[in-house]
């Protein structure tokens, strides 16, 4: 359906506004052809996987350990909302300026725009841990370690599960942004190549297998996880 | 074991900072193997007492002395299950005993076919089931029962009680059993010590002399009258 409506689309256009889906095709095969179109991808996914489990470990023990502790929470709240809303264009630029045009500073800069909203997440997860379960484990001297495994974990795991979902959105997003302001590889490199040349074609032989990856990385990893965090809720509930 | 309780004073803040004083002046001792039940109107603090007994609450004036070892199993008026957790994982978080452990005080409260069941997926009598299972699978040497019971219908209470009686004779815990039900503390305790209304203070602490097993109809029925006849405003 999707297809067919494209390919209608580009007949209706001008031919360089809407590339016809066999066009894009064809430049997607040559790239592959030629490894470049692997190459980029491999480069953007290993900094959207670096970037994105520094945000998650990062944010998730900042966020608990907000949760948890006031003083911690009233010391972090102001920080965190400056980065929340800072626009994710002004801490990308200033990390090229800071450290560099290197792949630290592009990682970074990718971490510091996706920890705040785990953190945030996170915290509210810390927060409504259920009291009634902490009293009952700590009547019942349960160690500390089987104290976080079956009793804390299970109640961050949603909470968690949220966090990887929109992080991995965000992520890949913002990754594209620093590639194309400040590497030499990678989709958004790419993408930024075509912009200049204005080849719509290319965008899109670079942008879909990247959406396509990201898709199967949702339904193979974060959707099964989060089906087995919750297979503990009857069935009724949604 | 053996318990000393004497608390001159429990106070509790509210979060508009008004103060309230809960308990005052409430001291008792339980001897070993003891099964001692707590009467009193509810508000009156039996369950701040539990918990100022459990450790949870440390912030009273006064003293608590337990005699070692003591092992504490607890059953919460609410049934405190993990509900991510199978009812096998829920016996198992407390207790790093064998696996038979497991079974067999699962098997003495008949809960044997639920093991791989989810709390969410039990009636509420048979939580509660696992709850008291929980309290059993520590091989506590404090048994601290806070209305166990509460909304269950009658005869399935009269049941559970009956398991949990049979329980607390074989494992022979000191036990403290929190009601506001004369007749339940009358089948369960050889001892009944009364608590006022608010705040809670020791109004009668009497001693049931002859055994559970030989307490005739017309007995337990004076032991309820005399009780009933402590507390005022208290109703059959």
């Amino acid at each position: 359906m999707l297809i067919v409506a494209w390919q209608l689309g580009s007949n209706a256009t001008a031919n360089n506004l809407l590339p016809a889906p066999l066009s894009v095709l064809f430049v997607m095969a040559a790239e592959a052809r030629s490894g470049a179109l692997f190459f980029n991808l491999a480069a953007t996914l290993v900094r959207v996987a670096s970037a994105f489990a520094l945000a998650m470990v990062l944010g998730t023990a900042l966020g608990v350990a907000m949760g948890r502790n006031k003083t911690i929470d009233r010391f972090c709240d102001p920080l965190l909302i400056v980065l929340l809303h800072l626009p994710a264009l002004v801490v990308i630029v200033l990390a090229y300026i800071w450290l560099g045009l290197n792949e630290l500073a592009a990682i970074l800069a990718v971490t510091l725009n996706k920890l705040p909203n785990t953190a945030v997440t996170l915290r509210e997860g810390a927060r409504a841990l259920d009291k009634s379960l902490q009293e009952m484990a700590r009547v019942f001297d349960v160690p500390l370690g089987k104290k976080i495994r079956h009793v804390v974990l299970p109640q961050l795991a949603p909470y968690f599960a949220a966090a990887m979902r929109s992080g991995l959105s965000l992520v890949w997003k913002i990754v594209l942004v620093a590639e194309l302001l400040g590497c030499s590889n990678g989709v958004g490199f790419e993408i930024g190549v075509a912009f200049q040349l204005f080849d719509v074609t290319r965008l899109f032989a670079y942008a879909l297998p990247f959406v396509g990856l990201m898709l199967a990385i949702e339904t193979v990893i974060v959707q099964p996880f989060e089906r087995h965090v919750s297979r503990w809720r009857p069935l009724h509930e949604s | 074991m053996k318990v000393e309780v004497s608390i001159n004073q429990k106070i509790f803040r509210a979060a508009s900072g008004q103060k309230r004083v809960i308990l005052r002046n409430v001291a008792f001792g339980l001897r070993q193997a003891e099964i001692c039940a707590l009467l009193g109107p509810s508000g009156c603090g039996k369950t701040t007492l539990l918990r100022l007994i459990s450790g949870l609450d440390p912030d009273f004036e006064g003293r608590i002395n337990m005699s070692l070892p003591n092992k504490i199993g607890m059953v919460f008026q609410e049934p405190r299950l993990l509900p991510w957790r199978t009812v096998a994982q829920n016996l198992g978080l407390v207790c790093a005993a064998a696996e038979n452990d497991i079974s067999e005080v699962a098997a003495a409260l008949r809960l044997t076919e639920h093991l791989n069941h989810f709390p969410g997926e039990l009636s509420l009598g048979l939580a509660r089931r696992v709850a008291i299972a929980r309290a059993f699978a520590v091989k506590p040497d404090l048994l601290l029962l806070d209305e166990p019971f509460v909304s269950l219908d009658p005869a399935l209470a009269a049941k559970l009680r009956e398991e949990l009686l049979a329980l607390v004779l074989k494992r022979n815990a000191t036990t403290l059993h929190v009601t506001h039900d004369v007749d339940e503390a009358i089948s369960i305790a050889d001892r009944i010590i009364v608590l006022s209304a608010a705040p809670g203070r020791v109004i009668a602490d009497c001693r049931i002399d002859s055994p559970r097993q030989a307490l005739t109809k017309t007995h337990a029925a004076r032991l309820k009258e005399d009780i009933l006849a402590l507390m005022p405003g208290a109703s059959a």
